[in-house]
Parts: structure tokens; C-alpha cells; sequence
């Protein structure tokens, strides 16, 4: 999600960064092609410009060039920014003393409500709750049959009548406090058109179940008018929160940036794939992080842990610091292959590296397709091979191809690839050594383990690639800059 | 099943855009009419022309050119009077999306139209409407349920082969849509029917396997008795800047011969589609303006252009050039 702003965003800041000292037409081009960037990720019109304003004001308030590096403190200008425009901290989710909790669904059609609301479901079941559905849906030809569908794969019970949506909608908060359920999630129908009627309803089913939570689903490709579907629910029905829905697609991401100042609540869900599962709380923080190429590693962690319960998490995590320490053998790769599956697919992994990573990843030929192929060309190998790939020579490799149904240049291929992702994963690594991020839960603030390039001892590539690393390392703007003004390092991999 | 509201029985009537898209005015609208309002063009008149369109999802790039040729003209003519800059970008607007040839291929026997598009566009919708249409005017219509991914894709599609009086072909939830799509085309020729719309599950054009299938029924279709006459991606009016990828990724797996706006009477004006025209070369061929039967209709670029102009009380047939 978010790569086409990720992306330019990101060359706006490579430009920066190679003038080095920041005139003042510098500072008002970058401004002006942080503008298109936002507007070509759909961001509301007026969000931008006060974006664009407070960025200009901060930028001439830190007095750039005083800076050693006044890019990246342009970057961090940026940061802080994003994180306020996407709105702060994480929505929490209470519960209602007296269950059940109430959850309302509105939004126009075709946002997802439906999808939304199971996901939403399966959510608060992995909380701990019971809850119930109740289509109220009865527009859309056979929407309560996909909700009945959909909940019947992650066992919630529905409920659903034929009579009219607000007496669907009591009779079945009725039917929770009978069944004894927690929560009651609540779909809707949608309409093509922000019309009287359609607000009449839900303003209506609102009135007769007094929701805790009334939440807008809102489609993530949404362009300018999200902020205009936002202000009319908002008036009509008050909303506690926005869902983002689809943001699983290129989202341009200008709906969740918009979402916050103009309808003025947060966005506490975002719903990011076709599976139940596919669904997130919202962190601005980590958004941030993500749209301006730092990666989230924190939420690629959660879904980690998430995946991998017990003993074989810590097995994971192993693994994961080895391949971060660049000491990993084909073995470890055949083995994040195969896990990596489990954590939703290459893609999803890739999307929450820092875009430095993943690039190389890609670069690299990491790509999901091929993924079974190199399988095939691992399992091939002896343990010998594996451990030691440098003693595979030509009449090995014959054998490999021939073994895995594939071709000597594919062997070699992999081989390669798996060298140059050990080296690139080398030199990546922090000069302090091996991480040992034991006991440090989450965030991790940032201590002597930034990359010092080494001076023309590297090559350009190497000595462009740590650079950027530094900037992964410290949160942006933390480089060279005077001390007492340190964000929290978004990025590092948490310790078990 | 539940009662089906947005079947209604009423039949098709013309519609008239100026009054459906006259229901959603845009505080943008407003804007703009304030700015074309002032007694002199100035800097400010160009800033509220920019902002119109950005915010009716034009993007950058296609609002420079549009602008450039406004300012151009603008000068030529020595236009002091911003009210005028109006009709003249309407005028840019409806000669950019205006395309020669907009009908729906029907030369096949049967004419197969297979529809793609993002989740929520309204694939099911646009073919039930179409083919209550199409069956209005005297032809028989086969529909191929080839969404077996969705859960109740098949009913919805189903209430509206009924409601339209065509044929409907479906498959086992989770079965090869492929080959849903080749039978019903199968079924189509021998039953002699005319046309066969194929409705796809919808889906996000970054997936690359979903994309795949897509191409895969493409190719299944084209070996079916009848002929692939058009395949149409359906884009949500309220779609910002992502409408041109999707144009151009549902292009690329299945092959696009044109566009279908949808929801065009919601408040988004489809200003993205602007790009899928200037950078695609696909033309919008149809539009969805309500939710009545008779709502989806050939595209007008004029009365397009208009409307995302706010150009109220101006002739929607005044062209430039």
C-alpha cells in the first residue's frame, strides 16, 4: 500500500539530499513536487495545501541550513507531519460496561461493508469476544446470503429477517443480550449516491440500537471525494471511526491521509486482503514509517508472532536475526520461503520493509512466482550443498537441474542471488554487530549501532546503500543534528 | 433471498444527465463558480480552475495540459472575462474524451462482452441493467455467473437474470470461472442467443495470480463458439488517481476495449477517467447514472464535460475547435 506516494515522495527527498546545502527556490521546488505527490495519492485538496503550508513554516523555522543535514531534516519535517495528518496515536476500542458492545457499519456501496463487517467480527473474536452479526442489508440482492456465507467461515452466528432494516437491526440486538453474545456488529445497505434517504435509514437503525461504535467503511481508491462521503456521514450519523477498505490494492492512501482533518475522527481499521484475516488496527506512526520508506517492521513482527506460536516462534525470530545478520544458509532460505507464506506472501513481507530492502529484495530476483522454482532447487541439494553452497560446481549443478526440473542457469541463477542477498543483507547489517535485541520490547530507542560509511573504501553503490541504511537505522533527521530532538527509531526488530 | 430493492420495476426511462448529476453539486462547484464570477482574469481565476479539476480527480498532468490549452486559448482570444473560461474547458474536456466510435460491439453471433474491474464497482449491477436493456430491445441475452469467488455473487446475478428476462449460466461456488464462461457461451450459440455477458469476480489489479485468471478466461472465451466483441473494465466515478492503473492492468491481462464509468450520479465526478483517455486511449463507452433499470447509458462527452465543469446553464453542445 501507499508505494506510489512512498515512491515519490521518496525521490523528492534523493534530490534533496544531493544538493546538500538547501536554498531557499530548493526548499519551494521540493514543496511544490510534495504537492503533486500528495495530490496524485489522492489527498484531499484543502489537506494538501495545509500540509504543504506547515511543512513551508516548519521548514523555515528550524533554520535548515544550520543543520549538518538539512534533507534529512526535511524528511523528518515530513515525518512528523504524516504521522499528524494520518492522525496521531492508534484508535483504542473499548467495551461497553453493559454488553453487548454495539457496532454500526455504514458507507455507500461497494466500500465492503459487508467484508468489513465479518472481518471485523473475526477481529473482536481473536480479542476474546462473542459476537453476532445482523444483516440489515436488505437492498443488495443476496447480501445477507454472502454475510451468512462469510460469518459461517469464522463461525459468528448471523442474524437476519425479511422485514425492515431497523427492525432487523433491534430485533437483533435483542437476539444477542438472548444468546448472550458480546458484540453486535451491524451491516447496512450502501446506495450509489451520499442520498437523503440512504442517511434516513441509517439514522434511523442508529436511533433504535444507540450504536457504542458507529464506524464509516470507506474504500481506500476513493479519490477527492472521500473527504466529501466523510463530512455527510459525519453530519448525518456522527461517526467514531473510518475502516479503510482495499487498502491492499496500490491505494493511492490519500483517503487515510485525508480522512483525520477533514471529517475530524481516526481511522481504526484497514482492511488490507480478500482473506478474513486480512485486517488491521490503523497506526499512523507506522503508516508514516511506511509511506516514507522506512518499512514497518513492528507490525511485520506482530504478524509473526501472530503466526508462529510458542517454541517455533522463537525458532522464527532466530532465523530472522541470522538473516539479518547476513549469516543465513540456503537452509534458512528454504525455510523463510516457506514461512514466508505463512505470513501472508512475499509481496506483504516486502511491503513492510524499508523500501532500500525490499528494492534489493526484488532486485535481487526475489520474485513470488519463482519462489516454488527455488524451492525445487534447494530441495535438490544435499545438506552439504546447502550449508556450503561455494562447493557446487558444474557437474553438481547438472545434477541439481536435473533433479528439480530445472536448468544449470537457473541453478546458477539462485546461487547467485542467494550470494548477492547474503552480502547485501551483510552490509546492511549494523556496524555494532549482531543485534541482540533481547528484552527490548517494540520500539527501540537508538543507540551506537548506526552505519559509519568508510570513507573510498567502498564502492559507490555499497557506500549509497549504507547511506541509505543510516537513514533506516535513525529515524529521520536523527543523523547529524543537535541533540533533544529525537523521534523514537521506528525501525528494529524486536526482541522475544 | 432478500427482497430485492434495487431491482425496481419501473422501466427504463431516458435519462437525463443534467438533472442526475445536478443532485450532487460540489462545494468545489461553488469554488470555482466564485472565482469565474470576478470581474478580471487573474491568478486566482486559474487557482480555482486548478483546484476544480484536482478535486473532481483530474490529475495533475492531465490538469496542466487541460490549463495550458485554456491559457493559450485565453490569450489568443483575449478573454478577460473569467465567466467565458467555462465553456471553453468543457469544450477541453468533452474534444479530450470525445471518441469516434462508442457503441457496444454486437457483430458476433453471439457477441461475447466480458466485464473486469476492481472489487465494488459494479460489474453485477452494470450487466443486469445492460441486459434488462438489451433484452428490451429484442435480444436474447445469456449471462455467465463467472464470479465464483464472492460469496452470493451468483444470486445477485441471478435476481437479475430474472428481473431482466435472460438466461443464466453459473458455476459451483469456487469452481474454474473459465470454464462457467466457456459454457455459457457454448450454451449461448446453441440456444441462438445473441449476446453473452460474462460477469468476473472482482478484484484488485495488484494481484498477479487473480490478474492471471482473468487472462485465462479471456483466452477460454475466444475459443468459445461465439466472438469476444468487447471487454469492458468498470470504473467507479468516485475512483481517484488508482483508475488509471486499473485501466491500464485490466488492459494489460484481459486486453480492454473500453471503459463503463459507474456511480456517476454519486457526488464523484470520474475526472480519473480524464487520464485513462489522455494516457490509455481507452474511450468510455458507457455510464452509470442511477439506480434505475434504464441507468446505464451510452457515454456523452459533452454532457460528461459539463458536468465536471459545473457548466449550469451552458449549452453542453457548444464544442471548441
Amino acid at each position: 500500500m501507499f508505494e506510489a506516494l512512498s515512491g515519490n515522495l521518496g525521490a523528492v527527498f534523493d534530490r534533496l539530499r544531493r544538493k546538500g546545502r538547501l536554498r531557499p527556490e530548493d526548499i519551494t521546488e521540493a514543496l511544490g513536487e510534495i504537492r503533486r505527490a500528495l495530490l496524485a495519492a489522492d489527498v484531499a485538496v484543502g489537506v494538501v495545501g495545509e500540509f504543504q503550508d506547515r511543512v513551508r513554516s516548519e521548514a523555515l523555522a528550524a533554520d535548515l541550513n544550520r543543520a549538518l543535514n538539512p534533507a534529512q531534516q526535511v524528511v523528518q519535517i515530513v515525518h512528523a507531519e504524516l504521522v499528524r495528518t494520518l492522525g496521531g496515536e492508534a484508535m483504542s476500542i473499548s467495551f461497553a460496561p453493559r454488553p453487548p458492545t454495539v457496532v454500526l457499519l455504514a458507507g455507500l456501496q461497494g466500500s465492503g461493508k459487508t467484508t468489513a463487517a465479518a472481518k471485523l467480527a473475526r477481529w473482536f473474536r481473536s480479542q476474546g469476544r462473542s459476537p453476532l452479526l445482523v444483516g440489515a442489508d436488505l437492498t443488495r440482492p443476496a447480501a445477507v446470503e454472502q454475510l451468512r456465507v462469510l460469518a459461517r467461515e469464522i463461525s459468528v452466528p448471523v442474524f437476519s429477517e425479511t422485514t425492515d432494516p431497523v427492525a432487523v437491526s433491534t430485533a437483533g440486538l435483542a437476539e444477542a443480550r438472548r444468546l448472550g453474545r458480546d458484540v453486535v456488529i451491524c451491516d447496512t445497505a450502501g446506495r450509489q449516491v451520499v442520498d437523503d434517504a440512504l442517511m434516513a435509514e441509517v439514522r434511523a437503525i442508529g436511533e433504535a440500537i444507540q450504536p457504542h461504535y458507529t464506524f464509516l467503511v470507506l474504500d481506500a481508491m476513493v479519490g477527492q471525494e472521500a473527504a466529501r462521503v466523510g463530512r455527510s456521514f459525519h453530519s448525518a450519523v456522527g461517526l467514531d471511526a473510518v475502516i479503510l477498505t482495499k487498502l491492499d490494492g496500490d491505494a493511492r492512501g490519500g483517503a487515510a491521509l485525508s480522512v483525520r482533518a477533514v471529517v475530524g475522527c481516526p481511522v481504526a481499521f484497514a482492511s488490507v486482503g480478500e482473506r478474513v484475516g486480512d485486517f488491521e488496527r490503523f497506526h499512523p506512526d507506522r503508516l508514516a514509517g511506511r509511506i516514507l520508506g522506512m518499512g514497518d517492521m513492528l507490525s511485520l513482527a506482530e504478524k509473526a508472532e501472530a503466526a508462529y506460536e510458542g517454541r517455533q516462534g522463537a525458532a522464527a525470530a532466530d532465523a530472522a536475526e541470522r538473516v539479518l545478520a547476513g549469516d543465513f544458509t540456503l537452509d534458512d532460505f528454504l525455510e523463510q520461503m516457506r514461512q514466508m507464506r505463512k505470513l501472508g506472501g512475499l509481496g506483504d513481507v516486502l511491503a513492510h520493509l524499508p523500501s532500500a530492502q525490499a528494492s534489493q529484495a526484488t532486485e535481487a530476483g526475489v520474485d513470488e512466482r519463482r519462489l516454488g522454482r527455488m524451492e525445487a532447487i534447494i530441495c535438490s541439494m544435499t545438506p552439504a550443498e546447502r550449508a556450503q553452497p561455494a562447493i557446487i560446481d558444474g557437474s553438481r549443478r547438472r545434477r541439481i537441474a536435473a533433479g528439480s526440473g530445472t536448468t544449470t542457469a537457473e541453478v546458477g541463477e539462485l546461487l547467485r542471488n542467494f550470494s548477492a542477498a547474503r552480502k547485501m543483507m551483510r552490509s546492511a547489517r549494523p556496524a555494532g554487530g549482531r543485534r541482540k535485541a533481547k528484552g527490548s520490547k517494540g520500539r527501540k530507542g537508538r543507540g551506537a549501532s548506526r552505519v559509519t560509511p568508510a570513507g573510498g573504501a567502498r564502492n559507490r553503490s555499497a557506500a549509497q546503500l549504507l547511506e541509505q541504511m543510516e537513514e533506516l537505522e535513525s529515524p529521520p533527521g536523527t543523523g547529524e543534528q543537535p541533540p533533544g530532538s529525537q523521534p523514537p527509531g521506528p525501525l528494529s526488530w524486536p526482541g522475544r | 433471498m432478500a427482497k430485492a430493492r434495487d431491482v425496481p420495476d419501473e422501466p427504463p426511462r431516458t435519462p437525463r444527465w443534467r438533472s442526475r448529476l445536478a443532485r450532487a453539486r460540489s462545494n468545489l462547484g461553488e469554488r470555482l463558480g466564485a472565482a469565474l464570477a470576478r470581474p478580471h482574469l487573474d491568478a486566482g481565476t486559474w487557482e480555482a480552475l486548478e483546484e476544480a479539476l484536482l478535486g473532481a480527480d483530474v490529475s495533475w498532468q492531465v490538469t496542466e495540459q487541460l490549463l495550458e490549452r485554456l491559457r493559450a486559448e485565453a490569450s489568443d482570444q483575449r478573454i478577460d472575462d473569467p465567466a467565458e473560461l467555462r465553456s471553453l474547458l468543457a469544450a477541453a474536456v468533452a474534444d479530450l474524451m470525445d471518441a469516434p466510435d462508442s457503441a457496444l460491439d454486437r457483430s458476433g453471433s453471439p457477441a461475447v462482452w466480458l466485464f473486469v474491474g476492481v472489487n465494488g464497482s459494479g460489474k453485477t449491477t452494470t450487466i443486469g441493467k445492460l441486459a434488462h436493456a438489451e433484452v428490451a430491445a429484442g435480444r436474447r441475452v445469456v449471462l455467465a455467473a463467472a464470479d465464483t469467488f464472492r460469496a452470493a455473487a451468483t444470486e445477485q446475478l441471478a435476481a437479475w437474470a430474472e428481473r431482466a428476462g435472460a438466461h443464466l449460466v453459473g458455476g459451483e461456488p469456487g469452481g474454474d470461472p473459465a470454464a462457467v464462461a466457456f459454457d455459457a457461451i457454448s450454451h449461448a450459440a446453441a440456444a441462438g442467443a445473441d449476446v453473452v455477458m460474462i460477469d468476473t469476480a472482482g478484484r484488485l489489479h495488484t494481484n498477479h495470480n487473480l490478474m492471471g485468471e482473468l487472462a485465462k478466461i479471456r483466452r477460454v472465451a475466444e475459443r468459445a463458439p461465439g466472438e469476444l466483441c468487447e471487454t469492458l473494465v468498470i470504473l467507479d466515478a468516485t475512483t481517484g488517481q488508482n483508475g488509471l492503473v486499473q485501466a491500464r492492468m485490466f488492459g494489460e491481462a484481459a486486453g480492454v476495449t473500453g471503459a463503463v464509468l459507474t456511480k456517476l450520479d454519486g457526488s464523484g465526478r470520474g475526472g480519473s477517467v480524464l487520464s485513462v483517455r489522455a494516457e490509455l486511449n481507452v474511450a468510455v463507452k458507457l455510464v452509470g447514472l442511477g439506480e434505475g433499470l434504464g441507468d446505464v447509458v451510452p457515454f456523452d462527452a459533452a454532457a460528461f464535460a459539463a458536468a465536471l465543469v459545473d457548466t449550469e446553464g451552458i449549452d453542453p453542445h457548444v464544442r471548441g475547435a
